[in-house]
């Protein structure tokens, strides 16, 4: 099969889906940050921050992916001037692209984090924060020693799902010039009409590659991890 | 509230503390926003030329509610198939026969495993080169395509969860009045496994909904193209941005609430004999799939792009 040699020599798919793994990865990171951040201002006694974060999450939640990451590159870049790489490198627009792209996917898939976070902060048994308190512990403490550990315990499936979401979803950083897998994918269609079954094929199979470890070990991971009570 | 249990009710100390923290975030609430708004300000965005556009009839009549009508009839015409290919690969799915169940599967978690958008270029692709519909009609049968196999699949494991969730004696007084297998599915199990389904399905509205906007990539007149095209037209792309946001954040809140609130009702109601499956995506728990993990509405997925 000549189409399946030329996605690797002609079309470099390999370092395509490297791309796409490194904006999932990094925006993961970033995500679960961001996420941690809001779930915990969500559960605080502080009305303001309450209301802050489920001001966040219902709006990113209802906004398409695709809105935010449009918004990335014409409104932020090309509109307000923000950029996050080195003017004068000639990589720029490719590290700018890219970032932004890492940015949005990012913010976005916070709000599904910190939702699934605050399920978790649901699975602990109300004793252990009761427990906690009555031991002494202020608030931040009782999160960040009892509540929190079980909690991402208790998170690890829906974090899972938000992964494997992540991982999908990277796809629209096409939409702003990453050459990620469906941005190769969208060219060898364009180039290869005749044979678009097998193209579709090959970035198919290449996402059910890097989608179903991430299942079975989240899988794994829920039952080995799970808080024994 | 989860958060009650997590503090105690608040001494005079504590109280002033939450205060002293609650003024500090709003006034960095505001310190961000003023940053923001200078930062506008500076880029001229916020000058009359570029926000009156939104008080005129002409940018609603000829762009706003022709995106909005093409938003919703791609996730309109998509919900309606992807609850029929859902349910009957669901049912599929739940098939005695290792020969409809199997494949059945297979498709399932091929299609939740496969990025929406993919499937949107691979069908948009498909459509032109085979000209399968007249050519304007492309983009958006690509759309529906893609969202009704994704969405389907979804659709499918609800119906699996839905029908799991049922007490087994459900289906123990249907056998033993002397259905089959395929008469309790149809008569006893499917009705009350769909009405479980309904706030479930509604929350996947939101998902549909949001994805639409993936048909900007292959053309398709949704809202944000429409949005780029009032931005080159009035020369307004951020202002436009924003309202389409807006407009996407208000219809998709208020489906939100929908779903709460068909969930609150059934749960009142409870003809049901399982409960109602949740709305919230995060929340579900479905049956362990090829993936493993537990499915529901997840936009996340997508989604919920």
């Amino acid at each position: 099969m000549d189409v399946i040699s030329e996605f690797f020599s002609e079309y470099d798919g390999l370092a395509a889906f490297r791309t796409t793994i490194y904006l999932t990865l990094l925006s993961a990171v970033l995500a679960l940050l961001i996420g941690t951040v809001v779930a915990v201002m969500r559960v605080s006694p502080v009305r303001v921050l309450q209301l802050i974060g489920t001001a966040y999450v219902n709006i990113v939640r209802n906004t398409p992916l695709t809105l935010v990451i449009v918004f990335c590159n014409l409104g932020l870049f090309l509109q307000l001037g923000v950029s996050l790489a080195n003017k004068d490198s000639n990589t720029f627009i490719n590290d700018n692209n890219f970032r932004l792209a890492v940015l949005g996917l990012s913010v976005y898939h916070a709000s599904f984090v910190a939702e699934a976070i605050r399920s978790g902060v649901n699975t602990v048994p109300l004793g252990q924060a009761e427990a906690a308190r009555a031991i002494g512990l202020p608030f931040l403490k009782t999160l960040r020693y009892v509540v929190l550990p079980q909690a991402f315990r208790g998170a690890i499936t829906p974090l899972g799902n938000v992964l494997i979401a992540l991982t999908k979803n990277s796809t629209v950083a096409s939409v702003i010039g990453v050459t990620e897998a469906s941005a190769v994918m969208k060219v060898m269609i364009e180039n290869r009409p005749d044979v678009l079954f097998v193209v579709f094929g090959i970035f198919a199979i290449g996402f059910v590659i890097l989608t179903l470890p991430v299942g079975m070990l989240f899988t794994s991971m829920s039952k080995r991890l799970a808080v024994k009570r | 509230m989860s958060g009650s249990v997590l503090f105690d009710a608040p001494g005079p100390r504590s109280k002033r503390l939450y205060a002293a923290v609650g003024v500090a975030s709003i006034v960095a609430l505001f310190l961000a926003l003023w940053f923001v708004i200078d930062r506008f300000n500076e880029k001229g965005q916020l000058t009359a030329a570029k926000w009156k556009p939104f008080l005129t009839g002409e940018i609603w009549t000829a762009y706003l509610l022709p995106g909005l009508a093409g938003t919703l009839t791609a996730a309109a015409i998509s919900v309606v198939l992807a609850m029929i290919v859902g349910v009957l690969l669901g049912v599929g799915r739940l098939s005695a026969a290792v020969w409809i169940r199997w494949p059945c599967s297979v498709i399932v978690e091929f299609f939740r495993a496969v990025p929406v958008l993919l499937m949107m270029l691979f069908t948009f692709a498909l459509y032109a080169h085979y000209e399968v519909f007249p050519p304007e009609q492309y983009a958006l049968a690509a759309v529906v395509t893609a969202l009704t196999l994704y969405n389907g699949a979804v659709v499918a494991e609800l119906v699996r969860s839905g029908v799991f969730s049922l007490p087994k004696g459900q289906r123990e007084a249907a056998l033993a009045i002397g259905l089959t297998g395929g008469k309790t599915m149809r008569l006893v199990l499917l009705p009350q496994a769909i009405t479980a389904m309904l706030p479930a399905i509604v929350g996947q509205l939101v998902v549909i909904l949001k994805d639409t906007a993936l048909g900007y990539i292959i053309t398709y007149e949704e809202l944000l193209r429409k949005a780029e095209q009032i931005g080159n037209f009035k020369v307004n792309l951020l202002p436009a941005l924003i309202v389409v946001g807006a407009i996407f954040v208000i219809v998709n809140y208020l489906l939100g609430l929908l779903a709460n609130r068909v969930e609150t009702m059934m749960r009142r109601r409870g003809r049901s004999a399982g409960g109602p499956l949740t709305a919230d995506p995060i929340d579900q728990t479905g049956g362990a799939g090829l993936t493993g993990v537990t499915t529901g509405a997840d936009d996340t997925s997508d989604t919920g792009s």
